[in-house]
């Protein structure tokens, strides 16, 4: 924005900021601080499962082979490709194009219910086979000390990681609702940009847990 | 109440190219909005004041019974004994004993310290001291203070449970914490407390650091910022790294108890469970950072208060930063040193052991540096003074005896004993104590426009401060001489016994701290309504919150200061022709010349919302 618009009043700045690019840099720093303590989150489920990895390596190794490695496939596909439309979402919206934004936003969101719904099914199906873990556990076809804590490691992660999806993905339906009424143009889009954002860890989350879980 | 008021420093002079101040962002009018769900910093950093003070009272009434057991083993609790514990006849039981230090130690470090000094004054003076209107993000703020308190009414409700309270230590070891050791819903609901309590702390966190980077003022570089706001920031960037640990803890906790998962059961006993000492790293690796998260704010304000009440520039302002720094870094890599004795590898032991020794080079330096700051200057002993004075007389002595912890071989012996208790109050409560009652003293005026008795304020400087000394450094002698801490009745072994007249002679004194604490109630609170009105500046400081009015207006200043040097220029030769002895931080002919239409809101006829 050049900096004439920098003196007209602007809507969308709070009162304790002087200029709409100070508030901007302000909440995208706010956004990154914000991940980073998710990923710190995140990555004490993984140090959980390199220790207990460590201690249990044999049930580990075969508990991972009884997954679904196709539905785990399917979704990694379903994930990354949906974190390239949200990119294209926010590159769509920087140019002013709403209806592609829009278009990109709703082909995302379609991905997430699809991602929900393939590991709905897989958990589904391991509740079944009583691979919930806690009181709840009574699966037969590992039987190796320790497989019990791979299903809690693994139904804790994938869970907060569904849990992730689910957050993010409301935030992207309330975007794009936002995005249809007119809210944003190449002058404001922060917004998009920070959903995006947190889409893309909800990907990168997934990226690390499918190999540590569906692959090794 | 100096010369000071007198001198106009910035924000004050008129201008006619832009409204005054309610155009800027009215204050809102409802009761509500105002005073309850504000989203305005001072009110915020107001209401987590009253709600840590509130529980540091609760926290030292506990205190109070514990140490009458320890004086006086099973004989029922005068006046209050029926009350609390009628059913045992007025006698602390075993399980009430685990129950009051479980409870001492988790609301005084999670639910007094954090809120008065991170939640209050961190929140009031960030953005007053740095010269923003807010913090960066005021609706988030309104969220922390909200989870604050809800993690508030979870750790109450746990007293009215069956089972009564959590009874695992302020620490929650498994697995004493687990459904095994703790079957009762009072541990659950302490897990979900110390969940909220966390969570509001990472929301505070986010807002300070964004709100220091993106929102100081013009010409405030990190190097002309308070040493205050520095000691906040540092501390945010711990809470932001380390509390999400806690919070994994937690939630691994919260599972192995609800759902019968086992992260922290003993796999001997379950058949392939879980370690129970993963709890202790998980816990240790927040809960040594969190000592620095809770002591680095105290030591920044009182870097600043030695300097504003010695009447000089802090010594070495530069080394103090760095310092701060190199305790930040270093704190995350100590905290192996509280598993000493849990069968660690020898190798990592003694890592540990160097790396601990290593964070007193940079805890030197800014010990050093406060007496420098000290050195002929000066000094004008008002009550903030005192308990500034007092906190580096305790720190010193407390910093100390954590040499003696961190060295494998000495801690063999005093792991688990008074020695550590003593330690560990000197440096968290006494020193934390006497800061947060310096930052009280300083800033009331501040918040709250009125002045506090300074007469009553040295009255309850001087029993404070001998009893506080007495009561952790007998802690200190009696751990030498042996007792365990957590003991119910240490009069039941024959070489304890001996100890019991030194254990009544410390539950005297702290009666005496206990007794003293209402000199400083009922100052608070005459002042706060009959208090002489506050000036602006009454104590002759160039910080940018002595700039504006007492109590500051809703959108603290009328135009954004720019900033032309630092915070600690007192005695400066070039102030006395202007008749006093400091320069203000925006004060300075470049001031007037300065063009103002970048930092201020040229807009007043459409009345600004906050959407982002």
């Amino acid at each position: 924005m050049s900096s004439s618009d920098a003196h007209a009043p602007n809507p969308h700045l709070a009162h304790h900021y002087e200029t709409i690019e100070k508030q901007d840099y302000a909440v995208r720093l706010g956004m990154w601080l914000f991940l980073g303590t998710e990923v710190l989150l995140f990555a004490g489920l993984f140090l959980g499962y390199t220790v207990y990895r460590h201690f249990y390596h044999e049930a580990f190794h075969e508990a991972s082979r009884h997954l679904d490695l196709w539905a785990g496939i399917t979704n990694t596909v379903v994930l990354i490709t949906s974190s390239l439309s949200v990119a294209l979402a926010y590159n769509a919206i920087k140019q002013g194009k709403t209806k592609l934004c829009a278009g990109m936003l709703i082909f995302t969101i379609v991905c997430a219910f699809t991602f929900l719904a393939i590991k709905g099914i897989e958990y589904h199906h391991k509740f079944q086979e009583g691979a919930l873990p806690g009181k709840w556990y009574h699966y037969a076809e590992v039987t190796a000390p320790g497989a019990n804590l791979y299903y809690t490691v693994y139904f804790l992660a994938t869970g907060l990681h569904a849990f992730h999806v689910i957050v993010g993905m409301s935030i992207l339906i309330w975007i794009l609702s936002r995005v249809l009424r007119g809210h944003f143009s190449e002058s404001y889009y922060v917004p998009v940009e920070l959903g995006g954002l947190y889409w893309h860890l909800v990907d990168l989350v997934w990226i690390f847990l499918f190999p540590l879980l569906y692959l090794i | 109440m100096t010369a000071a008021d007198g001198v106009a420093t910035g924000g004050g002079d008129p201008s006619g190219s832009r409204g005054g101040a309610e155009e800027i962002h009215p204050a809102p009018t409802g009761f509500l909005r105002r005073y309850v769900f504000s989203t305005d910093h001072k009110v915020i950093g107001k209401q987590f004041l009253f709600l840590g003070l509130s529980f540091l009272a609760v926290g030292g009434l506990m205190a109070m019974l514990i140490r009458w057991q320890l004086a006086r083993p099973g004989v029922p609790v005068p006046i209050v004994g029926n009350l609390l514990f009628g059913r045992a006849g007025g006698v602390i039981s075993p399980a009430a004993y685990t129950a009051l230090f479980t409870m001492h130690g988790t609301i005084m470090i999670f639910f007094a310290v954090t809120p008065i000094l991170i939640g209050g004054f961190g929140n009031f003076l960030v953005p007053l001291m740095i010269g923003a209107r807010d913090m960066a993000f005021p609706r988030l703020n309104l969220a922390s203070f909200w989870t604050m308190a809800a993690a508030t009414a979870v750790l109450t409700a746990s007293f009215f449970v069956p089972l009564g309270p959590p009874q695992a230590g302020w620490t929650a070891y498994a697995t004493l914490s687990t459904a095994i050791g703790a079957p009762g819903v009072g541990q659950t609901l302490w897990v979900v407390a110390i969940y909220l309590n966390g969570a509001s702390s990472v929301m505070g966190a986010v807002n300070y650091i964004t709100t220091v980077i993106r929102l100081r003022a013009p010409g405030m570089t990190y190097f002309r910022m308070p040493l205050t706001v520095w000691g906040f920031f540092l501390t945010s960037i711990l809470n932001a790294l380390f509390v999400p640990v806690l919070a994994a803890a937690m939630v691994l906790l919260f599972f192995d108890r609800v759902f019968g998962t086992q992260f922290f059961v003993a796999g001997s006993t379950v058949g392939a469970g879980g370690d129970p000492i993963l709890y202790q790293h998980l816990f240790w690796l927040f809960g040594h950072p969190e000592v620095y998260i809770l002591i680095i704010p105290a030591w920044g304000i009182v870097s600043d208060l030695l300097s504003f009440f010695a009447r000089k520039p802090a010594f070495g302002y530069r080394v103090t930063v760095y310092s701060l720094i190199g305790v930040v870094i270093l704190s995350t890599v100590v905290y192996g040193h509280h598993m000493f004795t849990t069968g660690m590898s020898p190798l990592l032991g003694e890592s540990f052991m160097v790396l601990t020794m290593i964070i007193s080079v940079p805890t030197s330096l800014l010990f050093l540096n406060w007496l420098g700051t000290l050195w002929r200057g000066a000094l004008r002993m008002s009550t903030p003074m005192l308990f500034c004075l007092g906190l580096v007389f305790t720190f010193g002595v407390g910093g100390l005896t954590g040499l003696y912890l961190a060295d494998v071989v000495a801690d063999m012996y005093l792991h688990d004993t008074y020695f550590v208790v003593g330690h560990f109050h000197l440096i968290m409560a006494a020193a934390l104590l006497l800061a947060s009652f310096a930052a009280v003293y300083f800033w009331f005026p501040k918040m709250f426009g009125r002045m506090m008795h300074e007469g009553l304020g040295k009255l309850h400087f001087w029993p404070t401060f001998i009893t506080l000394n007495v009561v952790f450094m007998g802690q200190l002698l009696i751990g030498y001489a042996g007792m365990q801490r957590r003991l119910y009745d240490p009069s039941a072994y024959d070489f304890l016994r001996p100890l019991l007249p030194l254990n009544r002679f410390i539950s005297h004194a702290a009666y005496l701290l206990g007794a003293s604490q209402l000199i400083f109630v009922v100052n608070f609170f005459v002042s706060l309504r009959w208090g002489p009105r506050a000036a602006k500046n009454p104590w002759g400081i160039g910080t940018l919150e002595w700039t504006v009015a007492s109590p500051p207006p809703h959108h603290n200043f009328d135009r954004i200061p720019i900033v032309l040097r630092g915070p600690h220029e007192l005695g400066h030769p070039a102030a006395w022709a202007l008749g006093k002895d400091w320069l203000g931080q925006d004060e300075g002919p470049e001031r007037a010349s300065a063009d103002d239409s970048t930092r201020t809101r040229t807009s007043p006829e459409t009345p600004p919302e906050s959407p982002s």
